[in-house]
């Protein structure tokens, strides 16, 4: 959709310098992706974020886009229920008609979305990290950035405040739903349908740790993604929210403060329940409270958004553990509950602490949205895909690494490759 | 199975919301029955991740 309010071309130079800078958040998990994965398949995932963020800005941007009705088309796919109408789709053109000429407000809209289709295509494929073959990575970054990524776009940041008649629209300025919640639901999908990795939940015992491959990755990827997440939520806050310019630094303290109370918190808890503070749970922290900012950064006043974080970066190790340990899934990246968890939170702390009243309601029927028609559609959409490209790599494949099998050569020609027996 | 049927209670927590969008005018009731198709959701999740543990077998 397009935001209706005309801004002044100031804000709007402004906000394409934001958009520009956005871009570092991509950088940001896809450097946490190939760090948290295993040394053996690191080219592997490293050229498949690049391929899937590759055919998701040309998908949406031919296609996609014109059913999340980023620029001006017709007025959309209604459907008359109840006496009200249901927006479902947009209705812009296809193969980016009329780009040149759009209102330079609705071409920022769909550059920013365009970055957030990006982000939401790499959240599954960090979470079947080390057995997910290149070719169904890129199949599942095509429909996410077809179908699904419109379909929530559309519904989130237009449809349900306007259309489902609650007073209150649905407040998701940074992308909290449609990027991380949406993204972290598709990994869910995948890492059920591909399964752990060999060797991962063993018949008897428990899990077997294993570890990421790089730390620095890890860590350094944390950085950019702080400075890619300040510049796209306050882009978010202009495009969407229409915020005042004297609104936007408060938004950038929030993004920072929300990041740096989940790692505070997650570095006290891991060190209370391990000794030592672990490197890879407190950079999930630091995503967790990225992800949280991104729902309610632009809506809270700071010591709500230290709230924010600090919830977020003591649920994270916590999940973390649960999902390893009681549910039996394998999400290397931790993406199910960094950014799926923690963008739901992200979203019901917007409801909280915006002080609108009525927009708790609001934000619960968007994340109802998500989980009553988007999980069971992703899952479904997914399996019937995986049973004529299946997601996962023959055996033979996941023990000598993704980088030989599937590009011939490894990401450090010189290091010495651990065998699984190393891990146990 | 189960987690099929976990994931088909899903779509019906959301329709319990919509209709509740739809036909319900009053806001305390709009609210609760918006609270129950989540919950309905919650529900349908929980035995859908139920579903998932019990197909756990070894991963080697």
């Amino acid at each position: 959709m397009t935001p209706a309010a005309h801004l002044s071309e100031s804000v709007l130079a402004l906000a394409f310098a934001l958009v520009l800078l956005a871009p570092l958040a991509v950088a940001g998990v896809m450097l946490t992706n190939v760090g948290l994965g295993r040394s053996r398949s690191a080219a592997q995932a490293l050229l498949g974020n690049l391929a899937m963020a590759a055919v998701a800005v040309i998908l949406f941007a031919l296609v996609g886009s014109a059913f999340a009705g980023a620029l001006p088309g017709g007025a959309g796919h209604i459907l008359t229920l109840g006496g009200k109408p249901w927006n479902l789709a947009g209705a812009g053109p296809l193969f980016g008609a009329g780009l040149a000429t759009a209102p330079l407000q609705a071409q920022l809209t769909l550059l920013f979305e365009i970055v957030a289709v990006v982000l939401c295509v790499l959240l599954p494929w960090g979470s079947g990290a080390d057995r997910v073959g290149l070719l169904p990575g890129i199949a599942i970054a095509a429909l996410l950035a077809v179908v699904f990524f419109p379909l929530a776009a559309h519904w989130n940041l237009a449809a349900l405040g306007t259309n489902f008649g609650l007073g209150s629209g649905f407040l998701d300025a940074g992308g909290a739903a449609t990027i991380h919640v949406l993204g972290g639901l598709a990994a869910l999908c995948v890492v059920w349908i591909a399964g752990p990795r060999r060797g991962k939940f063993p018949k008897e015992g428990f899990s077997t740790a294993m570890p990421g491959h790089n730390a620095v990755y890890v860590l350094f990827g944390c950085l950019l993604a702080l400075m890619g997440w300040q510049a796209f939520n306050a882009a978010g806050a202009l495009l969407w929210l229409h915020a005042p310019l004297t609104a936007l630094p408060q938004t950038a303290l929030n993004t920072t403060l929300s990041a740096s109370a989940a790692l505070a918190a997650t570095f006290a808890v891991t060190r209370t329940r391990f000794g030592k503070p672990d490197a890879s749970l407190c950079a999930n922290g630091w995503m967790a409270g990225l992800v949280a900012s991104s729902g309610t950064a632009a809506v809270v006043a700071p010591l709500a958004a230290v709230f924010v974080g600090l919830v977020a970066g003591i649920a994270t190790p916590l999940l973390v553990e649960l999902f390893e340990l009681a549910l039996s899934i394998d999400d290397p990246s931790g993406a199910i509950g960094v950014h799926a968890i923690s963008g739901v939170w992200g979203l019901l702390a917007a409801g909280i602490f915006s002080g609108s009243s009525g927009q708790f309601v609001a934000q619960l029927v968007g994340i109802a949205a998500l989980l009553g028609f988007f999980l069971p559609l992703l899952y479904f959409v997914f399996l019937a895909l995986n049973r004529y490209l299946p997601f996962r790599v023959n055996a033979d494949g996941e023990r000598i690494g993704l980088d030989l099998h599937e590009l011939g050569g490894g990401a450090y020609p010189e290091f010495v490759i651990h065998r699984d027996e190393s891990y146990r | 199975m189960m987690k099929f049927a976990g994931l088909l209670v899903l779509p019906a927590g959301f329709f319990l919301v919509l209709a509740a969008l739809v036909l319900l005018n009053d806001p305390v009731q709009r609210t609760a029955f918006v609270l129950c198709g989540v919950a309905v959701e919650g529900v349908g999740l929980v035995v859908a991740v139920r579903g998932h543990m019990l197909n756990r077998g070894e991963s080697h």
